[in-house]
């Protein structure tokens, strides 16, 4: 246990503890709250606005489609080779995010990346209304990519863990698909689905270097916002400020996470 | 196995220690003829060529934040080490200012710290104490408000706020006004060659777009509404212009310092710098030298060849607009071709203050996410 602790101790609390004191602390070192109360400006609200919206959008989409992939591959042979691509694949994918992913977009999908080239030699111009790409609509699409992998690998243990004898069950019982899904499979899913969706908006929440490299200028979303203050050349440079934005998303993750433990106990309880 | 790599680390260490202690003696004899770390002209020094002769027995020297292709400074350092046979150590080439700052602390004391300072205005007056006075032997030909009168800091370099172009990608290949570019020609082509939030040489770019959309030093906002107008034509990319990307074709259009943007001319055929002349926006750099240099004599001498006519016109070479270029041009020194070849300016040049860049600075990070998110 000794050695758990001070892993956990090293590279967890006391990161948090630095934070937590640097948001209350003012730049010659008195205790302040301006830090916190300086969150309640327009345009950190707008990057919290759009750091949230970018992260429940992805992880719904993440969610979905993770989750017909997953049922795909549960529903097929266990030692298939269809099941061993996907699940490889998706360990792999699901660590795919950062500068790597954002490159790949930039070199396919960029203003002149060889995908957007091609489209518009063929008179299809995708970026007609705007470079969507560095926007919103862009983070989020990149951020599918690393989502929906990760929701193949958390969800498909609980997929595993329902028996077909339960469908011949309801069957024998009188009860179509519809029954079979509303009262047997769909309750006992239920749980372990939203909690994997709350796994993927903290994924999506504090994911930092893919938008990093994607979108060089501007704080869109709040991690970024977080990188400007700490390292302005233009005299914007507010480390207090900074880490209370930080200590905010650790609020809101550990929010998120302890709902996320509360649903996988319930979904223990039945899926073994 | 152990014990033989044991034992060859200590032959290595004893090697070491020897080597260093032998530097320790000649430096220290240096200094009996003159004291480097405390002259504040060449004459204090014995002249020239006690300077060069002190130098040359450091043998080194720590510089910091100077990329091999930012106003010429790869040439620059590769004569200085030719001509006298002193090895500089460029560290973090595209560091910041805060970063030479933060290593002079940081480094305080060691071999590795920066001896010299290239930074910005802002960064020089704030960091006073940190600087030892000292004056080039050009000094006078450097104008009363572009140095500190006991030689904390002088200016270097510098030059224009200008847009930058690849004349094939742009409708009719010219640029003639900042609103050109709002055009539909110009659909996700135009950028900062910094974030705003961040870069003085992106708040800079904005604070040009102002001034030349009837704002002034001292009001941003009309920068700020101007990209927000570019961005909504979808013609503003959110991504920082560098020589790569100015290559790759991502940023066809680029607000840039002229003496950088110059250097994209060797990757983009034809490259050409607009300077609005309503809207001439220019900016020095700051040299400074480290008050505890590691390698005081090879500072002062590094300074003396940066402001000497020869480091002059390598940096005019490079595009940048030199000190000492008004004097030299008096005294027949300057190299005629290379200012020949800066781009064109018309108009009276505006000079905006560390005050005023810091106000143009808090605005913009209040405001841009509005604007371009």
């Amino acid at each position: 246990m000794a050695p758990f602790f001070v892993y956990v101790g090293l590279f967890l609390l006391l990161p948090t503890a630095i934070i937590v004191a640097g948001s209350f602390a003012a730049t010659d070192g008195t205790f302040t709250l301006s830090n916190l109360t300086a969150i309640n400006q327009a345009y950190m609200i707008t990057s919290f606005v759009n750091s949230l919206t970018i992260s429940v959008a992805s992880a719904l989409v993440g969610a979905i489609a993770g989750a017909l992939l997953a049922y795909a591959v549960a529903t097929g042979n266990p030692r298939g080779a269809i099941r061993r691509i996907v699940t490889s694949a998706s360990g792999v994918l699901a660590q795919f995010g950062g500068v790597t992913l954002a490159f790949a977009f930039i070199a396919t999908l960029g203003t002149v990346g060889f995908v957007t080239v091609f489209l518009k030699d063929h008179g299809f111009d995708i970026f007609a209304n705007g470079v969507w790409l560095y926007k919103l609509t862009g983070l989020t699409l990149i951020y599918t990519y690393f989502q929906i992998p990760l929701m193949v690998l958390v969800f498909l243990p609980a997929l595993d863990g329902i028996r077909p004898q339960w469908r011949e069950a309801t069957e024998s019982l009188g009860g179509n698909t519809w029954h079979y899904w509303r009262y047997v499979a769909g309750p006992l899913l239920a749980p372990s689905f939203l909690g994997c969706t709350l796994l993927l908006f903290a994924n999506a929440f504090s994911a930092y270097a893919t938008a990093a490299a994607l979108i060089t200028q501007g704080g869109i979303i709040i991690p970024l916002e977080i990188q400007s203050l700490f390292t302005s050349d233009t005299g914007q440079s507010q480390p207090g400020l900074a880490k209370a934005l930080a200590l905010a998303m650790i609020v809101i993750v550990t929010i998120v996470m302890t709902l996320y433990t509360l649903l996988q106990r319930r979904t223990s309880r039945w899926l073994k | 196995m152990k014990w033989s790599s044991l034992t060859r680390r200590l032959g290595l260490a004893v090697v070491a220690f020897v080597l260093v202690a032998a530097c320790g003696g000649t430096s220290s004899s240096a200094t009996a003829t003159c004291n480097p770390s405390t002259a504040t002209s060449v004459t204090d020094c014995g002249g020239l060529d006690a300077l060069i002769a002190a130098a040359k027995k450091e043998g080194k020297l720590n510089i910091m934040a100077t990329p091999p292709d930012w106003a010429n400074y790869g040439t620059i350092i590769n004569a200085f080490q030719t001509k006298y046979g002193i090895k500089i150590t460029s560290a973090n080439p595209n560091g910041a200012s805060q970063d030479e700052i933060d290593a002079v602390k940081n480094l305080a004391g060691t071999g590795s710290a920066p001896d010299t300072l290239d930074i910005g205005l802002k960064y020089a007056l704030a960091n006073t104490a940190l600087l030892a006075p000292y004056k080039v032997a050009t000094w006078s030909d450097i104008p009363a408000p572009q140095k500190e009168a006991t030689g904390l800091w002088w200016y270097s370099y510098g030059g224009f706020m200008g847009i930058g172009y690849d004349p094939s990608k742009v409708p009719g290949g010219t640029i003639n006004s900042l609103a050109d570019l709002l055009g539909s020609g110009f659909k996700s082509k135009v950028a900062l060659s910094g974030d705003p939030l961040k870069s003085n040489q992106a708040v800079n770019g904005v604070l040009m777009a102002s001034l030349a959309n009837g704002g002034s030093v001292d009001d941003v906002s009309k920068g700020v509404d101007f990209f927000s107008k570019l961005n909504k034509a979808g013609n503003y990319v959110p991504v920082v212009g560098t020589p790569a990307t100015v290559k790759s074709g991502q940023t066809s259009v680029l607000f840039e310092w002229d003496y950088l943007s110059s250097s994209h001319g060797k990757d983009v055929q034809g490259w050409k710098i607009f300077e609005p002349s309503n809207a001439i926006l220019g900016s020095y750099y700051t040299q400074a030298i480290n008050k505890d240099a590691p390698h005081p004599a090879a500072a002062r001498l590094w300074e003396e060849y940066l402001f000497s006519d020869e480091g002059q016109n390598y940096w005019l070479k490079g595009g940048a607009r030199p000190v000492r270029q008004a004097a030299m041009e008096k005294s027949g020194k300057l190299d005629a071709a290379a200012a020949a070849a800066l781009p064109k300016v018309s108009g009276t040049p505006v000079f905006p203050t560390a005050d005023q860049q810091t106000a143009a600075g808090t605005y913009i990070s209040a405001n841009w996410a509005k604007a371009v998110g």
